[in-house]
């Protein structure tokens, strides 16, 4: 599975490209793709981002299942999804 | 009395009616390219570049701005400005780095011109903190102050930074240029790690003239600096850095990234060679255009004129006192405070390594902190170190006590400077880009590990250096202990080197053997610290030094004995 993110243009806060082609802050709310699936959707989500100066560096990311709950497969996307390791009180694990 | 009222400032540069209205104009520019980069008049790929000319990245959460701290001097005043920032624009704090800078983690792009206007304000800016340009020029945190100091490397820096800022035939050079000046007998601004890297020094006569070492750098290909010219009069200072600009500029290789910086040409041309083409370019160039005028240098010197001491003993019965009084201010005394030139005087440095601790890491109230400190005890100035500290560097003796009580309440009294506690991290996978692994944790882990001073003090001087990549911002290749994050199948693993030194007799560790993973790095750690305490002739030698006597083998053999 994948999933998609980008950081937004104005703010660089880090989203995901939820149902519908929605960008959302949380990775709970992402969409997720099947592998053959994602490479059509990250480049359709690059064109309209940048035609909509949305987000900037947008790419797939690999998913895995954990416990039955889908979790980026890398700790440098973990660490993007929730927030840096050393301060849990900052990042999107502190909301 | 001697502290000089808020505003005022000792020991720091001025800008000028032109410095003042360049920054401002540069300010003003960048919002208009905000702003169409928000409309979409400009794409990515147009605004990158220029983002990056404003010391502005995109990171792993959001934008990362770094501010120039030119040669890590500032005043009470500017430290103040950036803990306003700090907390108005990011989360409450910032980060100081090895290259004399401050960097905030949680920047919007929208409020950047904001920022670097506020920043203006006090004379500061971010411009040449990124891109292929001369950067920020590095020097002595101790500069100005210490008893060792033969010349004022910062007259010289500034002299640099006035020269590059702008220039327009520097500005799209090969690669980045990082340039280190020091002045006085140790070296504590890791000269030759750098591209460029002065060691300032004087002749038989008394007059100032530089050592010229050429190609250090970190990095993947790590190499130090070598010897290009013994002695470079004052006049001819700005002349011979030019002509090593032009040949670098010249001949340096554009088309790979990898072997873009000057540490490769003076490589793949051999020493000689580069040498002969610089010696060439001198030639043509001596003269008057650059030749550097005695009132110039007189009147930057100007601006660094020492502050008012008074005239006191060296010896401080106050001090004295406290020190029989207080062990852990006596510790702190022996280990964080270094001797200062004017009699009575001392340089103390603020730890930004609690046990346990992020390092480099500031927060706002801390900086206020440190900002009130540096006015009410030393001269409303401070300094920022490459090994991620800050100093203040002219406390009376008699107020050390008062300061370290002060410091220690917040966190900032830590007696580890040198110490295996005091180390180096870059930011690694917490929020870098570009890491591999992560830095911080394992610097919490280790710093945790040997947290107490009475054992770190035992162990004496020995630097670990981290970083979360072979870029190498954490200068782990010169660290006594090396760590280096690697990935090995999406698992962060680390490397460990031994043997590197940062200072004159620059060496670059030796991998230890492979990589392990970060529970048994900080236990690694721990072992090589215990054979070397086995192994080591008396107290006084440093691990340095053992290690260079008996070898790798019992280190490799305690860590990797099982395999
Ligand atoms: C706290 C943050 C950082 C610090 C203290 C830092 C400092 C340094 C230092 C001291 C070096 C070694 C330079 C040398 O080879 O002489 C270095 C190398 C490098 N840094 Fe950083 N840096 C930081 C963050 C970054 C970031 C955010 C980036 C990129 C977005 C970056 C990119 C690089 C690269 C590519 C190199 C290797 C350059 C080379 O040697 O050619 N660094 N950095
Ligand atoms: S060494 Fe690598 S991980 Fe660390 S700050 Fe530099 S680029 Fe990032």
């Amino acid at each position: 599975m994948k999933a998609i993110t980008a950081n937004r243009l104005r703010d660089g806060e880090v989203v995901f490209l939820g149902e519908g082609g929605r960008w959302v802050e949380s990775f709970a709310e992402a969409a997720l793709f099947a592998r053959a699936e994602a490479d059509g959707v990250l480049a359709a989500a690059k064109e309209t981002a940048e035609r909509e100066r949305f987000g900037v560096d947008i790419y797939a990311f690999e998913v895995v299942e954990q416990d039955g709950v889908p979790v980026p497969a890398t700790m440098r996307e973990r660490i993007r999804t929730a927030g840096p390791t050393v301060r849990t009180d900052l990042g999107k694990q502190a909301a | 009395m001697n502290h000089i009222a808020p505003g005022a400032r000792a020991g720091i540069y001025h800008y000028d009616e032109i410095d003042r209205q360049f920054v401002a104009e540069r300010v003003e520019q960048f919002r208009k390219q905000v702003e169409r980069r928000l409309a979409g008049e400009l794409t990515e790929e147009e605004f990158k570049p220029v983002r990056l000319m404003n010391g502005l990245y995109l990171q792993l959460h959001a934008y990362m701005l770094r501010i120039a701290v030119p040669y890590g001097v500032m005043s009470a005043v500017q430290l103040r400005k950036l803990s306003d920032i700090g907390r108005k624009y990011d989360k409450g704090y910032g980060h100081f780095t090895t290259r004399q800078n401050l960097q905030y983690n949680w920047i919007r792009l929208e409020d950047t011109p904001a920022i670097l206007h506020e920043l203006a304000e006090v004379d500061m800016h971010a411009l040449q903190t990124s891109g292929n340009c001369v950067r920020n020029v590095t020097t002595d945190p101790f500069v100005g102050a210490a008893r060792d100091e033969v010349v004022d490397g910062r007259v010289y820096a500034e002299i640099l930074r006035q020269w590059t800022t702008m220039h327009p035939e520097f500005t799209y050079l090969p690669r980045k240029f990082k340039i280190a000046i020091s002045g006085a007998a140790s070296d504590r601004a890791a000269v030759r790690i750098h591209d460029v890297g002065l060691l300032a020094r004087r002749n038989d006569k008394g007059e100032p003239g530089f050592s010229f070492y050429v190609g250090g750098g970190l990095g993947r290909s790590p190499f130090v600096g070598k010897l290009v010219r013994e002695w470079v009069a004052q006049e001819d200072f700005v002349a011979y850095l030019e002509a090593i600009l032009r040949v670098y500029n010249q001949y340096g290789r554009r088309d790979n990234i990898y072997k873009a910086r000057i540490k490769i040409l003076v490589h793949e041309l051999g020493l000689e060679k580069f040498t002969q083409e610089v010696e060439e370019e001198f030639a043509r160039l001596r003269g008057p255009k650059y030749r550097l005028d005695p009132e110039i240098v007189e009147g930057i010197r100007g601006h660094f004129a020492p502050p008012p001491f008074e005239e006191l003993p060296d010896h401080s019965d106050a001090l004295e006192r406290a020190k029989a009084a207080d062990p852990a201010f006596a510790n702190w005394l022996a280990v964080n405070v270094a001797e200062h030139k004017a009699p009575g005087y001392a340089i103390a440095t603020v730890s930004l390594k609690p046990a346990g601790g992020i390092p480099g890491d500031a927060t706002c109230e801390q900086m206020d902190l440190v900002a009130d400190l540096a006015e009410r005890y030393s001269f409303g100035e401070l300094r920022v170190t490459h090994v991620q500290n800050l100093v203040l560097a002219h406390v009376k003796k008699d107020d050390l006590y008062d300061l370290w009580k002060r410091l220690d309440a917040a966190e900032l009294g830590s007696a580890n400077a040198g110490l295996i506690g005091d180390i180096i991290a870059c930011p690694g996978l917490d929020y870098c880009a570009l890491a591999n692994a992560r830095s911080i944790p394992l610097a919490q882990a280790i710093s945790a590990r040997f947290a107490d001073p009475v054992r770190q003090r035992t162990i004496g001087e020995l630097g670990i250096k981290i970083s979360g990549c072979i870029n190498a911002c954490g200068h782990h290749h010169v660290g006594a202990i090396g760590i280096l994050g690697v990935d090995k199948k999406g698992t962060e693993y680390y490397q460990i080197t031994v043997g590197g030194d940062p200072t004159l007799t620059t060496a670059i560790g030796d991998i230890l053997g492979p990589a392990v993973t970060e529970t048994e790095t900080v236990d690694a750690i721990e072992a090589i610290v215990d054979v070397y305490l086995a192994n080591r002739a008396g107290e006084g030698e440093r691990f340095i030094d053992t290690l260079a006597r008996v070898g790798h083998a019992p280190f490799k053999e305690r860590i990797y004995a099982a395999d």
